[in-house]
């Protein structure tokens, strides 16, 4: 746990009213809050792992969950609601078996929902670890997930 | 004090007192979902909008201030309307089995839905459906049944201090549930069941061993002994309509013999039995320099709390089983040999105001090669359930004693059933104990009450003084536990009870926990005490027969086998 020591070092004397930036740090630095590093926030900051969990549930950003190898975010921005983005949450959930915030069995892919992402010209548009693909169709969905499954055996 | 007007009537009202107060003292009701006796509003429910002359909208009477010369309207046409249309929404979200559910007939949902009238279904939509959690051996949660009240999550945080369950996701998502969503078995709770009190509904419940004990007593083979804890017979007579502090005792034990129990005890007897170990052991640490504060050991929702919050005050535990444990474990041990019964035919079932007792009672310390001292608990509101069950009623009913070898009991081991009652006994043996004579004056007034902390310092002789603590509600708790941490050592003993006021308002306890309701139990226990013969737990003759013919002495190598327990610090769970 020394990757939350080190967010636990840029908050010295922190009461808890510091518990969502160093939520949002411990997350940058882990990829997600684990039970490990909540019960050490909880320790640090003197306040129960049920309240920490509490809060963090209450917002989108947190996750508890690791990611996968490949973290596909798709946008549900105004433009990308317009252009299907829904039908195409929906193929994700049902290809990968997993809702938002949640990483498959196998640990190859994490879904999220994140807000616009400003490519509205691309609607509707998804990232995958960071790289944006354009105008993704539902019926392009199980491709697309297979493309990135055999990359991984591959790589194995 | 000045005068407010409320439905056309001058009441009092006090400055600084909210109307809900102000309405309560002069018997004008307001309906309430979220509102708990003696905390602080938190106005979540809307249930108690009144309206007030001359303002727009309705306000929360549990929130909102008396002022002088105020009209208010506690059931004008808009709050009615207000109220009616919340219980419904609430309904909307909310599962329709109320015929299968154990609060059917006593939930405050389904009460208010009857009061308001509300007779058709104006509102469909998406319910939510979530898992039971029957994870831990005492409590039992089915979230699609909440209706975020927010009660259980303010009594765990702000009278016990455990913060086992919190508010967790949002919106229509939004539940009450613990950290990670793991099973309560994993949590911090203690399951003290203070928030099985407040729930307005039959979200949180007791884990049932009703069926488990009705098997039992079907079953010819097996001998299904009782014991009923001091509390039970002062509380009980309230599920049934009785006057609250009413002492049933003899009823009750006619009860359990007519729904089939081979045996019955009384735990008071082991209360005792309790009194003279403990005793024992604080006179042989004062005497012999050992560790110092002890503190009592009854209560299991402490145990449990001090072994992952205050794992370095193992030591100063009392290594006493609690007076539930000790019976099972002479039951099954001394009557068996007795009576020549083979104890794996015993059915051993106590009868307790806590839900915690469930837990200890599932201990594996408590289950000496593979047998388990305590084979079922029943809570209060369960023993009343298996009453009712087997088509009994207390209003008509012989009055009948106890078994022997465990129904005699001092009066000391019947007021272990409130906050200090545990003190003031150890005391009495304590004292005796120690200079061979009698303490002149057996009350100690000092330590009775409900305060949440109480002390007493108690003149033993010329060169002792022993100090001894009080403390009620786990929050109370914390506040010794921390000053002994920080080096206050005029200490000597501690007692300690989860629960606020002590098992009089344990988490098995009858619904409704406001003050007078607890202080009418309490004094029920007092008055016993006060006309009682024999009010010190070392005249107990059966006590004395017990060491006379099995246990030897308190502290004994018997007594250390079947009557002690060691704690063990707990890591697993998420604090």
């Amino acid at each position: 746990m020394e990757r939350v020591q080190k967010v636990f070092d840029k908050y010295p004397d922190a009461k808890r009213d510091a518990l969502i930036p160093i939520l949002q740090d411990v997350q940058e630095e882990v990829g997600f809050l684990s039970k490990d590093a909540v019960k050490e926030i909880g320790n640090y900051l003197k306040l129960p792992t049920s309240k920490i969990y509490g809060v963090a549930t209450f917002y989108n950003q947190f996750r508890f969950e690791a990611l996968g190898n490949y973290h596909i975010q798709i946008c549900r921005g105004t433009a990308c609601h317009v252009k299907g983005s829904a039908q195409l949450l929906e193929e994700f959930q049902r290809e990968l078996n997993i809702m938002p915030g949640e990483t498959t069995r196998d640990g190859v892919f994490s879904l999220e929902v994140v807000a616009c992402i400003g490519a509205c010209g691309l609607a509707p548009a998804i990232t995958i670890n960071g790289k944006v693909h354009a105008k993704v169709q539902p019926d392009e969905v199980k491709d697309l997930i297979n493309k990135y499954r055999q990359e991984v055996k591959e790589n194995a | 004090m000045f005068k407010i007007e409320v439905n056309n009537r001058e009441i009092k009202a006090k400055s600084g007192e909210t109307i809900l107060q102000a309405c309560k003292r002069a018997d004008i009701y307001i309906p309430t979902l979220c509102h708990i006796e003696g905390m602080e509003p938190s106005g979540a429910c809307r249930m108690c909008v009144v309206e007030i002359e001359g303002r727009g909208g309705l306000v929360p009477a549990c929130a909102w201030p008396v002022e002088e010369g105020m009209k208010v309207k506690t059931h004008s046409a808009r709050a009615l309307r207000a109220r009616k249309t919340n219980i419904e929404l609430l309904l909307a979200d909310h599962p329709d089995d109320c015929l299968y559910c154990v609060r059917n007939g006593d939930c405050e949902l389904q009460t208010l839905a009857e009061k308001l009238g509300v007779r058709q279904r104006r509102y469909f939509g998406e319910k939510n459906e979530y898992d039971l959690d029957t994870s831990s051996p005492a409590i039992s949660r089915d979230p699609s049944k909440c209706i975020l009240c927010g009660k259980c999550v303010r009594v765990c945080e702000e009278v016990q201090t455990v913060d086992a369950i919190e508010f967790v996701n949002r919106g229509f998502k939004a539940t009450v549930g613990t950290a990670y969503d793991e099973g309560l078995n994993l949590s911090s709770c203690v399951y003290c069941g203070q928030c099985v009190r407040v729930c307005p509904t039959g979200a949180l419940r007791e884990k049932s061993h009703i069926k488990e004990v009705m098997e039992a007593i079907h079953d010819p083979e097996k001998i299904v002994v009782a014991q009923h804890a001091p509390s039970i017979s002062v509380t009980i007579g309230e599920e049934f309509g009785l006057r609250k502090g009413k002492d049933v005792v003899g009823i009750m034990n006619g009860a359990l013999r007519r729904i089939g129990f081979d045996k019955v005890f009384t735990t008071s007897f082991s209360a005792d039995l309790t009194i003279m170990e403990e005793a024992a052991e604080l006179v042989e640490r004062v005497k012999t320099g050992g560790k110092l504060p002890l503190i009592t050991s009854c209560s299991p929702g402490w145990i449990k709390f001090m072994e992952q919050f205050y794992p370095d005050f193992i030591e100063n535990v009392s290594s006493c089983k609690s007076p539930q444990q000790m019976m099972g474990a002479v039951i099954k041990t001394y009557f068996a040999e007795k009576e020549g019964i083979d104890p794996d035919k015993i059915y051993s079932v106590s009868i307790m105001p806590c839900t915690a007792k469930k837990f200890e009672a599932e201990r594996p310390e408590h289950a000496k090669q593979g047998r388990p001292d305590i084979d079922a608990v029943l809570t209060t509101r369960e023993l009343a359930r298996v009453i009712k069950l087997n088509g009994l009623d207390l209003h008509d009913m012989p009055v009948e004693g106890h078994d022997t070898p465990f129904g005699e009991r001092s009066s000391a081991g019947k007021i272990f059933g409130t906050s200090g009652g545990v003190m003031e006994a150890a005391v009495r043996t304590a004292y005796h104990m120690i200079t061979g004579e009698e303490l002149d004056a057996p009350e100690l007034k000092s330590i009775r009450g409900m305060e949440g902390v109480k002390e007493a310092k108690i003149k033993v002789n010329e060169e002792l003084e022993i100090g001894v603590a009080v403390a009620s509600g786990l929050k109370n708790a914390r506040k010794i536990l921390d000053q002994i941490k920080e080096g206050r050592d005029d200490i000597h003993f501690i007692e300690v009870m989860t629960c606020p006021g002590g098992c009089i308002n344990g988490g098995g306890q009858p619904l409704g926990m406001d003050e007078e309701t607890i202080k009418a139990r309490m004094k029920a226990l007092y008055k016993i005490d006060k006309t009682d013969k024999v009010r010190r737990s070392h005249q107990n003759k059966s006590i004395r027969k017990i060491y006379e013919e099995f246990l030897e002495k308190p502290l004994s190598q018997k007594s250390h086998e079947l009557l002690h327990t060691t704690y063990k610090e707990r890591k697993e769970v998420l604090i």
